[in-house]
């Protein structure tokens, strides 16, 4: 019985077990001779759906009905701005690090904008504006093809001591996250949103502000992960943020934090991450194609929903 | 009527302004092949707007719409022809599928945002399973139907016309429309007059799958092979098309004409920016754009007319 | 005789919300060609037993019975039970046919709207003769008052089953005094020719003109059912009020004076009425009947001194929510973070909160207002109604808040913790905090140095020291008694 409530109060375990479970399949089918290999990939590929799912979990956590669809395009944008204005120049650095950091700000901004001006739900928000970000990157992309400057390119492709630099910079930021959520009053403030905004306004939280942050927040983060990702895969394309629109609402949500919102889980992202990634990488190994893949991951998300509903539908 | 008319007349308007400026910039598509070109696109994006709308009028949002609809072409472009039962038994498959996400969405209260997202990825793995690289063909009958030449009027116009009206008579006219309508409109009121929201959100899915599958087969017969891509825009375009013409997100405060127009709005801004020699750069980016005009317009509007009936 | 057929009939009903009797074993008979008035202060048990009758609560004790029958909702609808609910149950987003369709079932057929529309526009001309209501409009875009007509006129359609009883509950809070005299008119043909009405209104002038018998109940008893000529205004509300002695209360009520200095004040308002005044460690009580303004006033106050966007530097106000699952606690959290949710900026470091003052904090609280649990850490929703209140309490009084603003928090809470709670709250008045104190129990209202009564949206009255008392209240909360 504690066991259970063990289990049950630390969801993220589940995505962990899932995730090792995999690694162990793919290993025994390649006989372990890809050991290092397929450790280092699954970090790297990993990291990005982390930085992103951590920034889409905050969002989630002020509850039902927010969410982020704009990530996948600041993501694209973010890179390509970054990676005009550095120019291939390892001297330009910091001023692509801040105009990746500034478009996430204006971005975030804007949304929450939208929301509250237009007092319309996130989603759509989200949505609108993240065909205007698009377009924007398409506009200022043209076709070219700009290289990261060396010292980053290098610094996204190498490890130190053995673990690469992207799960490091991934840990950097999972926690501080941790601290936001755990530790300080702003992550109070948002787990009191998603829980019943009504009840945190009454208790005196300024529910706007806080909301307003926490948009800024993922936007942030997308600008983060397009930054080191375009560095990482050579240079800016632009479909080079699509797959994370799924992706980081799938990591959260199979990480165990609940999409009704006030309770989330840094482990769980990487839990899920990992699991994503591992998934594909077996499936690949076993032969099986994109679809089998998909199916997949489609079924893990509703069971983790399914799972996860029954509780509170009995409570009530 | 007072209702139905407001609600439709910034779309219509949209609409009538959007084809005078076309016309005015390019003279040559006041023809009927003209139009027909304009249009050509507009019957699957209908088709899966009226899905879409279906499933906001119980307040609910189906991000899986396109790739649903990827899948319903997938499916009959690659088993129609040859195999027209076994294409039939599944798309029939699918609409029990939808059936069943209604009522488990209803009956445990998850978030319909969540719940398809999850059956993006299935359906979307299916469409890959059915058909892995583009390909499969248009069953000849389908194919006539999409590019039959009616007389006066254009193929295009003439389907958007039938796609409105009969989605119009099952939605505001019959007893279920009403019933999905009241579900959108006070939940817990439908209940204590003594209905079933679990079979009438059921119901409602399987309507939206109905006409998402309709949606998947006009495309086929337009493009006359699919892939499992095809279509995945129609999610974000199903939901603007049902915001513009006049559908709001919660309230089952939605207009099934409305939501046509919107789809041809949509279809026909596409054109109107490369007449204007906008590049096709900034074609999403416009759509974006013209989304958050229309929310913004009608959120005076709305204003507009509250401030009227206090005073 | 149609004159003494039964049409319901409630035998010692018992109803028990958590520690509230809300229905404390309730005998009722109505008969077709009755007029019922049921009158009765906030908490005396009308809803409840309007739930019952309706079917929509099954009596915890007793029994309910239509003719002959036992009774579900099913049955209650198909006995011809039908109610008017003070929260309307219409449609918004459909037109008024389309309302009607759903409401009764029978109207099926193929041409339903034609039939429905007819059918409407009959009764709501017949009750409302030269109303300019379209069937074809929808509910939403139409006043308040038509929505209101719409509901009733659905709610007495007959189809192809006649209402045999028709629950109002204030049908006549919205109508102007014109509608409500057409409505009036109608409830007193349609029991003419055999109908019942059970009718609830804080208009006690409707009542007695309409009635022609009058229950009122207190505290979940009928303590009085008498034929309506046989009461008056003033014996009406002699009899709602309770028979706790005088002297009692006032020994009760706070020592505490507040100053001169004025911390609120609110100029009358749309709705006309008096100003409003808060001085320095004062109890202002709200009271009247549930619903006329005063939460609104309550959240008003919240929001015009606590800012939406930016943290306050020092947090002026505090807020204790009455309906706890709606606006009081996160299911998800402790009582430990429940309880310090408004007050973690003061706890906390460099933006991380001081995990051991905060725990210094609780358990202080948890002493001082005595919340009854072996672990803090617990869950919220480990603890008894009560306790959870006095979590809230301890939310609000923990800050720096000058002043407090208190929804009706006592609501379901037992008479112990109430007595824990009120001495806190005296002391915390001594020490210069303002109290602003809705609240829908009479004793309670009674401990506060001022009370405001609220009737439709507006301040009726303003009561002090010891014109603070049940009659007094009772009086000014149902309009139609002579000042």
């Amino acid at each position: 019985m504690t066991q259970l409530s063990f289990l049950t109060s630390k969801p993220w375990i589940w995505s962990f077990a899932a995730a090792m479970a995999t690694w162990v399949i793919t290993m025994l089918f390649t006989g372990g001779s890809s050991f290092v290999g397929l450790s280092q990939a699954t970090l790297t590929f990993a990291s990005f759906s982390i930085i992103v799912g951590l920034g889409q979990m905050l969002v989630i956590t002020l509850g039902p009905g927010n969410i982020d669809l704009s990530v996948p395009s600041t993501i694209t944008l973010a890179g390509t701005v970054a990676l005009k204005l550095m120019d291939g120049q390892s001297s330009w650095l910091l001023l692509g690090f801040f105009a990746a950091l500034a478009i996430g700000l204006a971005v975030g901004l804007s949304n929450y904008a939208l929301i509250k001006l237009l007092r319309i739900p996130p989603i759509i928000a989200t949505l609108s504006m993240s065909f205007i970000v698009q377009s924007s990157a398409i506009w200022y992309n043209r076709g070219l093809r700009v290289k990261p400057p060396k010292v980053l390119a290098d610094f996204t492709t190498e490890a130190t001591f053995g673990i690469p630099n992207l799960a490091l910079v991934a840990l950097a930021l999972s926690i501080f996250v941790w601290w936001l959520l755990e530790k300080s009053v702003f992550g109070r403030w948002i787990s009191a949103i998603g829980q019943s905004p009504f009840a945190a306004r009454m208790a005196g939280i300024p529910v706007d502000g806080a909301r307003l942050m926490t948009y800024v927040c993922c936007a942030c983060f997308a600008s983060v992960c397009g930054f080191l990702l375009a560095s990482f895969s050579g240079g800016a394309a632009l479909n080079m943020g699509t797959e994370y629109l799924l992706m980081s609402i799938a990591v959260v949500i199979i990480g165990g934090t609940a999409v009704t919102g006030g309770n989330s889980n840094v482990p769980g992202i990487w839990g899920a991450s990992l699991f994503m990634f591992l998934v594909v990488s077996m499936l690949n190994t076993y032969g099986f194609g994109a679809g089998v893949r998909l199916i997949l991951t489609g079924l893990i998300i509703i069971t983790v929903i399914l799972a996860a509903s029954r509780p509170s539908a009995r409570a009530r | 009527m007072k209702g139905f008319s407001a609600r439709l007349l910034i779309p219509v308007i949209s609409l009538a302004i959007l084809l005078c400026a076309v016309f005015y910039l390019q003279p040559r598509t006041m023809s009927y092949l003209g139009l027909n070109l304009l249009f050509n696109l507009a019957v699957p994006i209908a088709l899966a707007t009226i899905a879409q709308m279906i499933i906001m009028s119980v307040n609910d949002l189906d991000l899986s719409i396109g790739t649903f609809v990827s899948f319903a072409a997938c499916v009959t472009a690659a088993f129609m022809p040859e195999t027209p039962l076994l294409a039939i038994a599944i798309l029939l498959a699918a609409i029990a599928a939808y059936a069943v996400l209604g009522f488990v969405i209803t009956l445990q209260s998850l978030p319909s945002i969540v719940v398809t997202l999850g059956m993006s990825f299935v359906w979307g793995g299916l469409a890959v399973l059915i058909l892995p690289s583009p390909g499969g063909q248009a069953p000849d009958w389908l194919r006539s139907i999409m590019t039959v030449k009616p007389p006066l009027m254009p193929m295009a116009i003439v389907a958007s016309i039938i796609i409105a009206l009969v989605s119009h008579f099952i939605i505001m006219r019959t007893t279920f429309g009403v019933a999905i309508r009241g579900a959108g409109g006070n939940g817990r009121s439908l209940v204590r007059a003594g209905w079933s929201l679990l079979k009438i959100k059921a119901a409602a899915y399987a309507l939206a799958a109905f006409f998402a599958i309709l949606s998947g087969m006009a495309l086929v017969g337009l493009t006359t092979a699919a892939d499992a891509n095809i279509a995945l825009r129609y999610t974000l375009l199903s939901i603007a098309g049902v915001i513009l013409g006049g559908g709001e997100f919660v309230g089952g405060r939605v207009s099934p004409i409305g939501a046509v127009v919107g789809a041809l709005t949509l279809t026909l801004a596409a054109s109107f920016l490369s007449f204007l020699h906008i590049s096709p750069d900034w074609q999403i980016g416009a759509q974006g754009a013209i989304l958050i005009v229309v929310l913004g317009l009608r959120l005076i509007f709305n204003f507009g007319k509250r401030k009227g009936s206090a005073s | 005789m149609s004159d003494h057929d039964t049409v319901v009939s409630v035998k010692d009903v018992r109803v028990q919300f958590g520690a509230v009797k809300a229905l404390d074993g309730v005998d009722l008979e109505i008969f077709a060609g009755e007029t019922i008035g049921l009158v009765g202060h906030n908490g005396a048990g009308k809803s409840t037993i309007v739930n019952v009758i309706n079917g929509a609560l099954p009596p915890h004790e007793g029994a309910v019975s239509y003719g002959a029958q036992d009774s579900t909702t099913k049955v209650a609808k198909d006995n011809g039970v039908r109610c008017v609910f003070q929260e309307l149950s219409l449609f918004p987003n459909l037109t008024i046919v389309e309302n009607a369709r759903l409401m009764h079932s029978d109207l099926g057929g193929w041409n339903w709207r034609k039939t429905a529309a007819r059918l409407m526009r009959e009764m709501l001309d017949e009750i409302f003769p030269n109303n300019s209501i379209q069937t074809q409009s929808a509910v939403g875009e139409l006043s308040i008052a038509e929505r209101q007509m719409v509901e009733i006129a659905i709610k007495f359609l007959n189809v192809t089953q006649a209402p045999k009883l028709v629950i109002l509950d204030e049908p006549t809070s919205s109508l102007d005094a014109t509608l409500a005299e057409q409505l009036l008119a109608h409830v007193r043909r349609y029991v003419s020719e055999g109908g019942s009405v059970l009718f609830i209104s804080h208009i006690l002038g409707e009542i007695l003109s309409t009635s022609s018998r009058i229950v009122v109940m207190k505290d979940g008893k009928i303590v009085s059912s008498k034929p309506a000529s046989e009461f008056s205004v003033q014996s009406l509300v002699e009899t709602m009020g309770s028979v706790v002695k005088k002297s009692e209360r006032k020994s009760a009520r706070s020592a505490v004076q507040g100053s001169e200095q004025t911390v609120l004040h609110i100029p009358s308002g749309k709705a006309g009425g008096l100003d409003f005044n808060a001085t320095r460690g004062e109890i202002v009580g709200l009271a009247g009947l549930g619903g006329h303004g005063q939460t609104e006033m309550l959240l008003d106050l919240f929001n015009k001194h606590c800012s939406n966007w930016v943290p306050e530097k020092q947090q002026n106000v505090a807020f204790v929510a009455g309906d706890r699952s709606l606006n009081g606690t996160f299911p998800l959290w402790s009582i430990l973070r429940n309880l310090t949710v408004s007050n973690v900026r003061a706890l906390a470091r460099f933006a991380t909160i001081d995990a051991a003052r905060e725990d210094i904090q609780a358990d202080e609280w948890k002493k001082r207002i005595e919340i009854r649990t072996p672990d803090i850490d617990n869950p919220i929703l480990s603890l008894s109604g009560g306790n959870q209140q006095k979590v809230l309490f301890a939310r609000a009084l923990s800050g720096e808040a000058e002043i407090v603003l208190m929804d009706d928090p006592m609501r379901g809470v037992d008479i112990g913790t109430k007595q824990e709670v009120y001495n806190i709250l005296q002391s915390e008045a001594v020490s210069g905090r303002t109290f602003i104190w809705y609240s829908t129990e009479m004793d309670e209202v009674c401990l506060c140095n001022r009370v405001y009564v609220f009737r439709d949206g507006a301040i009726v009255a303003e009561l002090s020291g010891d014109d603070v008392t049940e009659d007094n209240i009772l009086a000014a909360s149902f309009s139609g008694v002579a000042a």
